[in-house]
């Protein structure tokens, strides 16, 4: 490992700057993709305003905000190709949105269905994963099998910064360095695991840096520049896609909203701590630099304000309407064909629910 | 008709399943050049080459959940834990994601993944290295638990289990790798679900599986020297489990003990003892009995025969059977 590597996985890169400028050396970067870039930021800002508000009217279970990472969540869906795959967290709701899948069906899970709410198999999405980190091993099981049939498929495996102090973070790691699969682990370091600060996760240089131990590059990168993501996404995606084996990459980002709407964020972290990272919103960020460099005019912002709009209106109509649930489907899946014991349970359980009518 | 052990059998049916489907990938810790600590992947590197066969870093959970991620991913992935009391850091992804992906998609991916586990007592292990881990399997909803008694019976169930959609806890007892037995491999793939009637006997029926099933068999015969007619039933399949096969036996003997080497609570054995009380109560004759391990931590070899359910033990539970004074034993 060269010192340069080592410094990668380190420091952070970084195009945009917090005020919109260009950092001095960087390219600048095509105007017409930005704007894109931004009208989908725009649109996971409003799908997380607009879950939120699901959530205080009771519409929606309970919600994990991305509000201040959604640079992340659309950098990592818009580097992958239509067969690559994505292994979401439950936090991911705007990646998953932005790789096309229709936000009313993502929110299923988070509104209290019993099952993801997408086909899996059609936008090449995987479940949100709410066990920590073991959707990682998937993602290398995904892509390893992609290798062994000759296919060039790449998969985005997502976790936090607290998952990265589960096991499975590390079999995955390792597991697909060993392999050479072709997957790009992004950590979205937003500073918290529910209350549990950085600091009692890792006391490693950067989360980046865990990947030097597994033989793979680390990248740290800033997580609320979309310019700088896409690019470091990018180029590890064609890396695993060349057959060069997996990334780790590390966004600095930072959790705006509570843990979720249950949770109180001031009992552990203080009002000085979010004021700083609100300077540094990645909406903000991208508007600012697309205004200055004349790439956005007042009409193309009406244009994409619109079409959020739009979305949030779906998802609201979506999720305003209760769809009838069919007692049975507790056990029409369980097995590909019921057991004899379910047919029986299912049977038992039609009885009471008739009983209940009559 | 050939003469094989219970590692041979498998390893047939392994290749055998590979040959017939270029899906089926067998991986774990040292399958690969080794052919497993028993021996029973032997050959599989050699002849199917390290894209088939292949050895993995030393961790259970990253074994497992990378099959679930191929199963997504089209494949039909036969991993090996090295044994039983070893595949517990494999346990949340077998409790979280092997048996609930199949719910949580509404059936849109399935995971058509083999856990081989080699299971139970028996061969002397020391500390760690034998456990009767099938309660936790069986208590899982959305795992098939298979627990093959036989040799013939090992290549059969393993090849339905690697052909099944579902996922499968296949657990082989590891006292049988190296016993031979007949196996006929013309035999066709057994249906998965299905119990088997050894033994056929009039007065009381004796329901195990896996290792238990020969000791049963024993004790039925030690029983016959002794005029009693004693019947056994092989589970074959503890998840989907044979209600029909079980019932059916007990309700025309109307006696009944069930044999397993775990520990008796919250356990297998209990679950049967419950359904038959459940299911049978008007021709039982006598409470159900369990012959099984006593609730301690498995034993180390030198207490480990105190602790196996054995011929006599079992005999000595079916005299409890309430039996009238006429049928009492007089021989
Ligand atoms: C194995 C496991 N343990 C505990 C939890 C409960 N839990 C849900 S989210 C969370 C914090 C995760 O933090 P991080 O990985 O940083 O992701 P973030 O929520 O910040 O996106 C915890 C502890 C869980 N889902 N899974
Ligand atoms: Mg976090």
């Amino acid at each position: 490992m060269s010192a340069d590597e080592l410094a990668q996985a380190i420091t952070v890169a970084r195009a945009l700057e917090e005020t919109g400028r260009l950092v001095p050396g960087t390219a600048a970067p095509d105007a017409d993709a930005l704007v894109e870039g931004y009208r989908r930021l725009v649109s996971a800002r409003r799908l997380n305003e607009q879950a939120g508000a699901l959530v205080r009217q009771g519409r929606l279970a309970v919600y994990p905000s991305s509000r201040g990472q959604e640079a992340c969540q659309v950098a990592c869906a818009s580097v992958l190709a239509d067969d690559d795959w994505l292994f979401p967290t439950y936090r991911d709701t705007a990646a998953i949105a932005a790789r096309g899948v229709d936000p009313v069906e993502v929110l299923s899970m988070l509104r209290g269905d019993w099952h993801c709410g997408y086909d899996p198999t059609v936008h090449k999405v995987a479940p949100q994963a709410t066990p920590l980190a073991t959707q990682l091993l998937h993602a290398v099981g995904v892509g390893h099998a992609a290798r062994l049939k000759g296919e060039d498929t790449v998969v985005m495996a997502l976790c936090g910064d607290g998952a990265t102090s589960e096991g499975d973070f590390h079999e995955a790691l390792n597991f697909a360095a060993v392999f050479a699969a072709p997957v790009v682990f992004f950590v979205q370091n937003n500073k918290y695991a529910i209350s549990v600060p950085l600091a009692r996760q890792s006391v490693a240089p950067s989360l980046a840096a865990k990947a030097i131990g597994y033989g793979m590059p680390g990248v740290r990168v800033d997580g609320n520049d979309l310019v700088v993501l896409e690019q470091v996404l990018a180029e590890a995606v064609g890396r695993a896609r060349a057959g060069q084996g997996p990334t780790l990459v590390e966004a600095d980002t930072y959790r705006m909203e509570s843990h979720t709407n249950a949770d109180d964020a001031t009992r552990y972290r203080t009002d000085d701590e979010v004021a700083e990272w609100v300077g540094r919103d990645p909406v903000v960020r991208v508007k600012t630099y697309l205004t200055a460099v004349g790439a956005l005019d007042e009409a193309r912002e009406q244009r994409i304000t619109a079409a959020a709009e739009e979305m949030a209106a779906s998802v609201r109509a979506g999720l305003g309407t209760e769809a009838p649930v069919d007692p049975e489907e507790l056990f029409a899946h369980v097995y590909g064909t019921p057991t004899p014991q379910l047919v029986e349970q299912r049977a038992a359980l039609r009885i009471e629910l008739d009983g209940e009518e009559a | 008709m050939s003469k094989m052990t219970m590692a041979q059998a498998i390893n047939t049916a392994l290749r055998d399943a590979m040959t017939a489907d270029d899906s089926v990938v067998v991986f774990g810790e040292d399958v690969g050049a080794l052919g497993g600590v028993f021996r029973v992947t032997d050959g599989l590197h050699r002849d199917f080459g390290e894209s088939r066969c292949f050895d993995t870093p030393l961790a259970e959970s990253g074994i497992v959940g990378v099959a679930v991620g191929m199963a997504m991913n089209g494949m039909r992935p036969v991993v090996e834990m090295q044994f039983d009391a070893f595949a517990y850091p494999a346990f949340e992804q077998i409790t979280s994601h092997v048996a609930k992906l199949g719910n949580r998609t509404r059936g849109r991916l399935r995971v058509p993944v083999v856990i081989r586990i080699p299971y139970a007592g028996g061969i002397g292990g020391v500390e760690h290295h034998c456990d009767s881990s099938e309660a936790y399997y069986a208590h899982t909803p959305g795992l098939t638990v298979v627990a093959p008694a036989t040799n013939a019976d090992a290549y059969g169930l393993l090849r339905a289990a690697i052909e099944h959609p579902d996922p499968v806890i296949f657990l082989e007892p590891k006292k049988h790798y190296f016993a031979k037995e007949d196996v006929d491999l013309a035999s066709p793939v057994l249906p998965i679900g299905r119990a088997v009637v050894r033994r056929p006997g009039r007065d009381a029926t004796l329901i195990a599986y896996g290792p238990s099933v020969p000791v049963a068999l024993g004790a039925a015969a030690q029983a016959a020297t002794e005029g009693r007619d004693l019947g056994v039933v092989d589970l074959r399949t503890i998840v989907p489990f044979d209600d029909d096969t079980v019932c059916a036996e007990v309700r025309r003997t109307g006696r009944a003990v069930v044999i397993a080497e775990a520990p008796g609570f919250a356990s297998v054995a209990s679950e049967i003892a419950a359904r038959l009380g459940e299911r049978c109560f008007h021709h039982l004759e006598a409470p159900v009995r369990r012959v099984t391990g006593f609730d301690v931590p498995y034993p180390a070899p030198k207490l480990e025969h105190h602790f196996l359910p054995g011929v006599d033990r079992i005999l000595d539970a079916v005299d409890t059977l309430q039996w009238p004074d006429s049928r009492e034993v007089t021989a």
